[in-house]
């Protein structure tokens, strides 16, 4: 799916506007107590997963990434009824109400999961891209992360062995300047992100996160790089969230001169205004697709989540271990 | 049957099962060109090649991951950690990923993954290389454990866990490798759940895994030689689940329980295995069960106060002649 037409351009504003209120509705779900647990929201952020992953093949390469899930999940192909539903802890969602708002995963699609330890997913992407090694195929491992994961071990150990080995995995750090309330010039030596993987000898770039079609060029370029075989490749994607860390962040510790400067620099008014510059639409055009997100999630897939039925207790030991009881006995 | 070292029945289900599915490989710190530390990969490198016997930088955590992530996608990894005490650092991978994935993606995901690691108080190795971990995996839901007390368990727990869709930690001894034992000359795949009776006996049972079996044989051995009692030893290879009939069954035959373990007793296995007892069969007993553990203290240096920090058969015999009242 590139981003190379105006169409192409049409499609991918309207799934990054779908983004955005989605997890508008989230938020408001949440507040009404329909949502429980943490919630990690992707606002502010939307050119980061859309600019990458059309520049890859969503539903054919794997996606792993942390707990702020619900939009990645969405590109690979998850239905959004279904994260949904999972957000509402249904037995419709996504993992059928096991995982959570942190532990999306739509395996039919390759999207390999939402993780909720910082950094924990820097090896399982490696290990994927092992495994596609071993198998054979054209896949990519695509592994999607905060600038803060990158303060964990497990990004230092993890570079290493995907330089010393080759492996085709892209690491695609979304740089949003603060890991949970501690701003990046307070936790990290060097501010800078991609400068932190030349020690491992992996190609690396730094993008402005909040322009998709920026974003996609750098991953055509990133994503061919894997493909080939070349080894991993590391892009940093200067971003920024709109909201708190999780919904239990009051966000008071942003300067609010700083948020009034990156909400200037909206990944979905800066593609939107090159569209009705370039006259491929009006602002007309965007309200009728703005109304139509709406209308899709206000009665189509709120609806979906309110109306599924919950998880069986009976469940409760279900997937503990495996059903096939082989190995157990003589 | 042949009669091996335990090594060499741990190097035999690597070969056979490397050499059954291509989709396995064994990864781990010197597991390759060096061979293994205790000799359980010796060769295979030149067999199978560094593509699916890979050594591994010192990154437990990370290269543990690694395994898992591969595992997703149906390669059967065969992680070594050199040595358990060094699994504290990978615990993160074990138990966040391996053994949540399935549950947490609602069944789409497993972590066929195994992770084998020799632990326990060997020659004077000092606090950070003498942990007992066992304790700690077994109370993980979704893995496994497992721990061989000889080399025909080791071999067929081996090749049992490599096929099983679980994740399975296989609790080694740094002490044991070189005991040796017959092993089926043909292929032999132990269950991964249950207890063996390693000796019948009518008047009490000892318990014991992994090492403490053999404590509690040779405890057995001079009970009966020299105190006339008759000791039926329980060998529990499977510590998680746990093998809760097959504790009943022999408590319910012999109506006293010692429980031998060379970890430290709090939270660990005999803990456990009392709680168990208490649960299944309470009634039954005639006697308080006794637990024999170690010392709860990190392990010393000094040889003298090393041994006197775990059990041995001495201590075996005395709690078993305490708990009959002679």
């Amino acid at each position: 799916m590139p981003l190379e037409t105006i169409e192409d351009k049409k499609r991918v504003l309207r799934e990054m506007l779908f983004a955005r209120r989605f997890e508008e509705r989230c938020y408001e779900a949440y507040v009404e107590r329909k949502i429980g647990g943490f919630l990690h929201l992707y606002p502010g952020q939307e050119a980061c997963v859309h600019g990458v992953m059309e520049a890859a093949r969503p539903g054919f390469d794997y996606v792993i990434t942390g707990y702020r899930d619900h939009i990645h999940a969405i590109k690979c192909g998850c239905d959004p009824k279904a994260v949904m539903a999972e957000l509402y802890g249904k037995a419709t969602g996504c993992s059928r109400g096991y995982g959570g708002s942190m532990h999306l995963f739509d395996v039919e699609h390759r999207f390999m999961g939402g993780y909720a330890l910082v950094g924990g997913p820097f090896p399982l992407a490696a290990g994927i891209a092992k495994a596609i090694l071993m198998q054979g195929g054209e896949e990519i491992s695509i592994c999607f992360l905060g600038d803060a994961a990158n303060n964990q071990g497990t990004f230092h150990e993890t570079m290493n062995m995907a330089s010393l080995w080759k492996l085709p995995v892209l690491y695609v750090c979304e740089n949003n300047l603060y890991g949970i309330g501690t701003r990046i010039d307070r936790s990290t030596a060097v501010v800078d992100q991609y400068k932190r993987v030349c020690g491992y000898n992996i190609p690396a770039v730094q993008v402005d996160g909040q322009d998709v079609e920026a974003v996609y060029e750098a991953a055509k370029e990133a994503v061919a790089h894997v493909r080939a075989r070349k080894g991993p490749y590391f892009m940093e994607l200067l971003t920024y969230r709109y909201r708190g860390h999780s919904m239990s962040d009051s966000n008071a510790y942003r300067p609010k001169e700083e948020e009034r400067k990156w909400s200037r620099r909206d990944p979905i008014i800066i593609l939107r205004d090159r569209l009705v510059e370039a006259g491929a639409m009006t602002h007309d055009d965007y309200k009728r697709m703005d109304d139509e997100i709406l209308d899709e999630i206000e009665n189509e897939i709120v609806p979906f989540a309110e109306r599924s039925p919950e998880p069986r207790v009976e469940d409760l030991e279900r997937y503990v271990l495996a059903d096939d009881d082989s190995c157990r006995r003589a | 049957m042949a009669e091996m070292a335990l090594w060499e029945a741990v190097r035999r289900a690597h070969d056979e099962e490397l050499a059954r599915d291509p989709m396995v490989i064994v990864m781990g710190e010197d597991v390759g060109l060096a061979g293994g530390t205790y000799k359980a990969t010796l060769g295979l490198y030149e067999k199978y090649g560094p593509e699916r016997v890979i050594d591994t930088p010192i990154s437990e955590n990370s290269f543990t991951g690694l395994g898992i992530g591969a595992s997703f996608l149906g390669v059967r990894p065969i992680i070594e950690i050199m040595s358990v005490n060094f699994a504290w650092l990978a615990l993160d991978q074990i138990a966040n990923t391996a053994a949540k994935v399935r549950y947490m993606s609602g069944g789409q995901l497993q972590a066929p993954v195994v992770i084998r690691s020799p632990g326990g108080v060997a020659h004077q190795l000092g606090a950070q290389h003498s942990a007992r971990m066992e304790k700690v995996f077994m109370g993980i839901a979704g893995l496994r454990v497992v721990t061989p007390s000889n080399p025909r368990q080791a071999y067929g727990l081996l090749k049992s866990a490599v096929r099983c869709n679980d994740p399975v930690f296989i609790n080694e001894h740094e002490y044991m490798y070189n005991l040796r034992g017959e092993v089926p000359d043909e292929e032999y795949l132990h269950p991964l759940e249950g207890s063996e009776v390693a000796r019948e006996g009518r008047d009490v049972t000892l318990f014991g895994y992994n090492i403490s079996v053999h404590w509690c044989l040779k405890a057995a051995e001079r009970l009966a030689a020299e105190h006339g009692i008759d000791c039926e030893v329980v060998d529990l290879y499977a510590l998680s689940p746990l093998d809760r009939a097959g504790i009943a069954r022999s408590v319910a035959k012999t109506h006293r329980a010692v429980i031998v373990e060379e970890a430290e007793a709090p939270c660990g296995v005999g803990a456990e295995v009392m709680a168990i007892i208490n649960e299944e069969c309470f009634y039954e007993l005639d006697a308080p069960p006794v637990r024999v553990s170690a010392r709860n203290v990190p392990i010393p240096y000094n040889r003298t106060l090393e041994r006197a920090a775990i059990p041995d058969p001495d201590e075996v015999v005395a709690a078993v002649l305490r708990l009959l009242g002679r």
